[in-house]
């Protein structure tokens, strides 16, 4: 017994170094802790929204004086505020309206469009994916501001026309993996059948498109409410300015709880939007669900 | 769409107030004069230009090596915690980055939790939101190594067990068959993991707007203060047109190599 208890330790050590089956305790750790590093400070930012005091460090006990509570400074009764969030809403929504039916037909068009234009139209939607995004922000800026003075208004207009230029390669790179993977089988079996082309495409094709549609539509959405630096470049007042821009500017000043509250909101809806976005793809993609979830974490 | 915003980018930048349209007019004052900042003189924009690069390398070595190391555990030993880790591996994708530095920007305040839990260790009070490269150059990492973990998992994911299995039964340890099959068989992953995660970090003005100061200005800031200034919309363009040629041999790799992968698809 007093043999196995002073049983040196460097013999059990090596012993771990030899041991081909040994667990990755180091990775496993880094792993942790990455995981932790990554999503800790975002929950203490939603606990300190319930925080009753002015600071996002001291926790002086919970209510919602920053939600609702507060007659002037809480997110429900602050003008600013609910301006900010009707605009941020307002601008998703008709980005999501225009950028996917609009993406979803430009995809049908490059798939079926072979040769050099159709392969420098593939080459620009790639290219919004890794440029980075102050490029665009200031060119199109610069665009709406001198070129096309009198024609796009820096504001409501010009934020959708750069969010839409911006957010629609998402439709056209799922809907085009989409259609590569589904086959032209499909669609001429329809056309053997007696269909019109336009039938086709209505009556086949699109039901076969459906989760690749719903997908772009969460993620267009989740995009949008989270962009901020084409929004910020293209806002032209504070009536223009969108949520994540009143947090940029209130954190360059002096942020109360109201600000979290407002992130935590932001938060909320992206993450039921692409929840409520993978239901409804596995639903419409039963025995395809693999690569449902590939097209989700692609981005 | 795009080559409008370009094109523009180019005819408004040699203007002084009225855009001009045809090449034969362009006037490159304003221009060289912005390029000669970099070098000339003062040359004031010199400093956030080699902070650019400098933070840009540091925050995509430390990406690379944490990115690579979640990833190749995620990918060979998380067993049934796989959809789970992955799930929080993708979920930065949905929260707003504001949000994710702003929290930050509570955490690391002078009397914050960080400097709390530092104080047992004899640190002192550090100070980390007054322009200390360490701060902004974590925010960086911590920002963008989402992009780079992800398509790593993708590639070690697929790589097949039994290919390990023939490295160590043609008598390689288990370091060797890591460096000379785990690693070339990524490395296309790599390369790419790198470019997504260089390329948005030279255009990022916020996270040092929220986490750093003057003193550790990067080019976006450059560009940003530019555009807000009045009359500075033709000096904005230049440092843009400047911008997008340092991005573009990364950028052309990056597009080739994505296209390469979806003919052999």
């Amino acid at each position: 017994m007093s043999a196995t208890i002073s049983t040196p330790d460097p013999v059990r050590a090596r012993g771990y170094f030899k041991n081909p089956w040994r667990r990755p305790r180091f990775l496993q750790a880094v792993t942790f802790g990455y995981l932790l590093w990554s999503m800790l400070p975002v929950v203490i930012a939603v606990i300190f929204s319930f925080n009753d005091g002015r600071s996002r460090v001291t926790w002086q006990g919970p209510s919602l004086r920053w939600w609702t509570g507060d007659p002037t400074n809480s997110l429900l009764h602050d003008t600013a505020m609910r301006t900010a969030m009707a605009q941020t809403y307002k601008l998703s929504i008709l980005t999501v309206l225009v950028a996917v039916p609009l993406g979803t037909l430009f995809a049908i068009g490059i798939d079926r469009w072979h040769g050099r234009p159709a392969r420098s139209a593939n080459f620009v939607m790639l290219l919004s994916f890794v440029v980075p995004e102050i490029i665009l922000g200031v060119s199109l800026y610069i665009l709406f501001s001198s070129l096309l003075k009198n024609v796009v208004h820096l504001g409501t207009s010009a934020q959708l026309l750069g969010l839409i230029s911006y957010q629609i390669s998402y439709p056209v790179i799922i809907v085009r993996a989409r259609l590569l993977s589904i086959g032209p089988e499909y669609e001429e079996a329809a056309m053997d059948l007696g269909a019109t082309p336009n039938q086709s495409i209505r009556r086949v094709l699109l039901p076969l498109l459906t989760p690749a549609i719903l997908a772009s539509v969460a993620l267009v959405f989740a995009d949008t409410v989270d962009d901020f630096v084409t929004v910020n470049a293209l806002s032209s007042s504070a009536n223009t300015e969108t949520l994540a821009q009143k947090i940029y500017s209130a954190a360059r000043a002096s942020p109360t709880p109201e600000v979290n509250a407002a992130a935590t909101t932001m938060l909320i809806t992206t993450l039921l939007v692409i929840a409520g976005g993978l239901i409804f793809y596995k639903r419409f993609n039963r025995g395809h669900t693999s690569v449902g979830a590939a097209d989700f974490t692609q981005f | 769409m795009f080559a409008v915003a370009f094109g523009t980018v180019d005819f408004n930048n040699f203007g002084t107030a009225v855009p001009y349209y045809a090449p034969w007019w362009w006037s490159f004052d304003t221009f060289n004069q912005t390029l000669s900042r970099f070098y000339e003189g003062t040359h004031i924009y010199q400093g956030p230009l080699l902070r650019t690069f400098a933070y840009v390398f540091v925050a995509s070595a430390i990406c690379l090596v944490v990115g690579y190391a979640v990833a190749y555990y995620t990918a060979r030993y998380a067993g049934r915690y796989k959809g789970l880790i992955l799930i929080l591996l993708v979920s930065p994708f949905w929260i707003s980055y504001l949000m994710r530095i702003y929290a930050w920007q509570g955490l690391l305040d002078t009397g914050g939790p960080i400097n709390w839990a530092l104080r047992p260790l004899g640190l002192g009070d550090v100070r980390w939101l007054e322009g200390n490269p360490v701060t902004v150059i974590l925010g960086l990492v911590y920002g963008y190594i989402p992009f780079m973990i992800l398509p790593i998992y993708a590639s070690l994911d697929r790589i097949q067990e039994s290919l390990l299995e023939a490295g160590r039964d043609l008598g390689a340890s288990g370091p060797q068959t890591f460096w000379r099959v785990t690693i070339p068989l990524s490395r296309p992953a790599i390369l790419a993991g790198i470019v997504i995660v260089t390329l948005p970090m030279f255009g990022d003005y916020y996270t040092n707007d929220l986490l750093g100061s003057t003193k550790t200005s990067m080019f976006g800031n450059l560009i940003q203060q530019q555009r807000e200034a009045t009359g500075g919309a033709t000096r904005a363009a230049s440092l843009v047109l400047i911008l997008s040629v340092i991005v573009l041999v990364p950028m052309m790799y990056y597009l080739r190599e994505t296209r390469r992968q979806s003919e052999q698809a």
